[in-house]
């Protein structure tokens, strides 16, 4: 793997990039947790070049960088600008949870730059019968029962930093609190920032990924991208909001599939 | 030194079983199954009637507070309450304190800054401008804006207000959050430069820092007393040192939940049920609401992460005599609740500016009233002078009340006891 950080933002914004594998580039965007190379990454990583961005705000050493961001355009120019840095001119577009609402974002943003767009369970609507829980006031039980269809999974205590290590229990909490909150910056206090009024821009072909037991973003909102972005295919999959975790091998063998057609 | 009295505006009659039945006081408590509208328009004017009797009964200034979707203190508007404040204490040396009106739920602020101008000119020049960051609760949950903004929008909220309190020529904003081109405020202070600023918090380390820097009266509002508070007082006063601020007690606020009776067993008997309600019921907030991701800045964050505040008991594992002992609440005959407040509230945390909390939880209203008359009678006379002896001017209260203390009106004469 290797691992670089990017200055865009007139050198403002640090964001450090992991990359592994050959083949055509992905880029995946992670969700409000912090950013983990885990399993699922590694399927895509068969055969693709992955590149993993961190959120700005969440590269270690860069904490304050997220404050010269004012809103949620800032961040979609920022993205722009990294993947020229990286000199991707296209590629598969893959996001998880905010991830995906910020993959979104981009293919309607410049549709050019999207080559295929996978989106696993995207946050970006909100629908007032069917609420959005909002994460970042959750207790980590409540968070973990929220995010895991098994909360006592392995996958689960390692993405909450469960560890016996007090030293680095505290690490993981700051990581992940900061996480939150550098992400939750663009979506507080509900996950619509008018998505719908730019999703209709979109051309890529498009495959959503929703756990089937996710009680974090219910899979009904797989309808509302769904239906506006024409020909999008609805995958459901076994698993909780986080499901690329729970089910890496599956899921991303689905996602690594559709990116390959 | 300064006293005044502080009031919540509490819903007092929540079921009992509420904390069992309910998610919290705040935010998500139901309206349509805990609250009715006439008796609510009940409560506002008995918190109106006892702050106005303890202005008549001799207290330096009546205190109000902003709180929003909370079922333990609901003046969503200060002001408002501050505004009826100011007419009917006419004349007297009395301080309308304002702690107050949030900035980051103002928009654009200068609307706190106008209607405080307004509470001045009503007052005659006695308005205390508290000028609160408010809590994540109200400010992130109820009223939507972004943790991470909170404290940016608060920074460049108070700037924009003292500017526009003393700009002599009309002037643009330009901020990052508010945009203004003509800043021309109608009406403006009667106290010149600006009325005295207050400053509240809990205890965050980066607020006391802002309190310092800005040359304000920083106040620890507790509901855990002074006890728990002495190592984050501490720290406020290391600030005022390292900065080269004088150490004038005025520079300090704190908030303190007091009830008198004629000795310290009747006090237990007159109390108990209304302090047990209050930490039970009125405080049960999920504890995550408390910081939500964001609010607190990375150093703060870090700092917290590292050394984790030693977890305070959990207030609902506590009764009566616990709070009492443990000094939440200071309660007992006058002598014991001048003692106490003496060495463990005004000299233990340096404090020239002092609130106390006379109505609690569910308090009926006679019984706060009698807990005034007896704090105005017996407790307040001897703490009045206390700091005179050090010669501090309190640059943090209003000047024409600065060398006065208001006159009390016999008991009877105040508030109507309907």
């Amino acid at each position: 793997m290797t691992e670089r950080t990017v200055s865009v933002w007139q050198g403002k914004v640090r964001i450090r990039v992991l990359s592994r594998g050959s083949g055509p580039a992905v880029v995946f965007f992670h969700g409000p947790w912090g950013l983990t190379w885990d399993p699922f990454l590694d399927e895509l990583a068969r055969t693709f070049t992955v590149h993993a961005p961190e959120h700005p705000g969440t590269t270690p050493d860069a904490p304050d960088d997220v404050y010269h961001l004012d809103g949620l355009w800032d961040l979609v120019l920022c993205y722009d600008e990294l993947l020229t840095a990286l000199g991707v001119e296209s590629a598969g577009l893959v996001g998880h949870s905010f991830g995906g609402m910020v993959a979104c974002e981009l293919a309607a943003a410049y549709p050019a730059r999207a080559r295929r767009l996978a989106l696993l369970a995207p946050l970006g609507f909100w629908r007032d019968a069917d609420r959005v829980v909002n994460w970042m006031l959750l207790d980590p039980a409540q968070l973990r029962a929220h995010l895991f269809r098994d909360p006592e999974s392995e996958a689960a205590r390692r993405m909450l930093g469960v560890t016996p290590d007090p030293q680095a229990a505290a690490e993981a909490r700051v990581r992940f609190m900061w996480s939150m909150g550098a992400t939750g910056k663009f979506i507080w206090p509900l996950p619509d920032k008018g998505l719908k009024k730019r999703i209709h821009r979109v051309t890529a072909p498009t495959l959503l990924v929703w756990g089937k037991e996710d009680r974090l973003v219910p899979p009904v909102y797989a309808d509302e991208f769904a239906r506006r972005i024409p020909g999008a295919r609805v995958q459901t999959v076994d698993g909780g909001h986080v499901a690329h975790l729970e089910q890496p091998e599956a899921v991303g063998r689905v996602v690594r599939d559709f990116l390959s057609a | 030194m300064k006293i005044s009295a502080f009031h919540l505006m509490p819903h007092r009659e929540l079921p009992d079983d509420f904390e069992k039945r309910y998610e919290s006081v705040w935010v998500t408590p139901p309206w349509w199954e805990l609250a009715d509208a006439s008796r609510v328009g009940q409560y506002y004017n008995w918190t109106l009637d006892e702050l106005l009797y303890a202005a008549r009964r001799g207290f330096d200034g009546v205190c109000t507070n902003e709180h929003h979707q909370n079922a333990y203190g609901f003046m969503p508007s200060p002001n408002l309450m501050g505004s009826v404040l100011a007419r009917a204490t006419s004349g007297m040396d009395v301080a309308v304190v304002q702690m107050g009106a949030t900035l980051p739920t103002s928009n654009p602020p200068i609307r706190v800054a106008e209607e405080y101008a307004m509470l001045d000119c009503i007052s005659g020049g006695r308005l205390v401008a508290g000028l609160p960051l408010g809590s994540p609760m109200d400010v992130n949950l109820c009223y939507g804006i972004t943790p991470m903004e909170h404290r940016e929008r608060y920074r460049e909220a108070f700037a924009l207000t003292l500017k526009a309190w003393q700009a002599r020529e009309i002037f643009p904003w330009n901020g990052r959050y508010y945009q203004l081109a003509n800043v021309n405020l109608w009406p403006r202070p009667i106290q010149q430069p600006h009325p005295p600023v207050w400053v509240p918090g809990s205890g965050s380390i980066s607020t006391f820092d802002f309190a310092v820097e800005h040359d304000v009266c920083y106040c620890f509002l507790s509901y855990s007393g002074a006890r728990s508070a002495t190592t984050m007082m501490q720290g406020y006063w290391n600030v005022v040192a390292e900065r080269g601020r004088e150490p004038n007690p005025y520079r300090a606020g704190f908030l303190q939940l007091v009830a008198v009776a004629e000795t310290d067993a009747r006090a237990e008997e007159k109390y108990a049920r209304h302090v047990e309600y209050f930490y039970h019921k009125c405080l049960h907030v999920p504890g995550m609401w408390y910081a939500p991701p964001g609010n607190q800045d990375y150093r703060s964050l870090v700092a917290t992460a590292k050394n984790p505040v030693r977890r305070a008991e959990n207030p609902k594992d506590l009764r009566y005599r616990d709070f009492v002992e443990k000094g939440y609440v200071i309660a007992g005959s006058p002598a014991t609740v001048r003692d106490r407040l003496k060495e463990e509230v005004v000299k233990a945390l340096r404090v020239g500016n002092l609130m106390v909390l006379l109505q609690i939880g569910s308090m009926p209203h006679e019984l706060t009233l009698e807990n005034i008359d007896l704090f105005a009678r017996e407790v307040l006379p001897s703490l009045r002078s206390m700091w005179d002896d050090e010669g501090w001017v309190n640059h943090w209260w209003p000047e024409r009340l600065r060398k006065t203390s208001p006159a009390p009106v016999p008991a009877g004469v105040g508030a109507s006891r309907a």
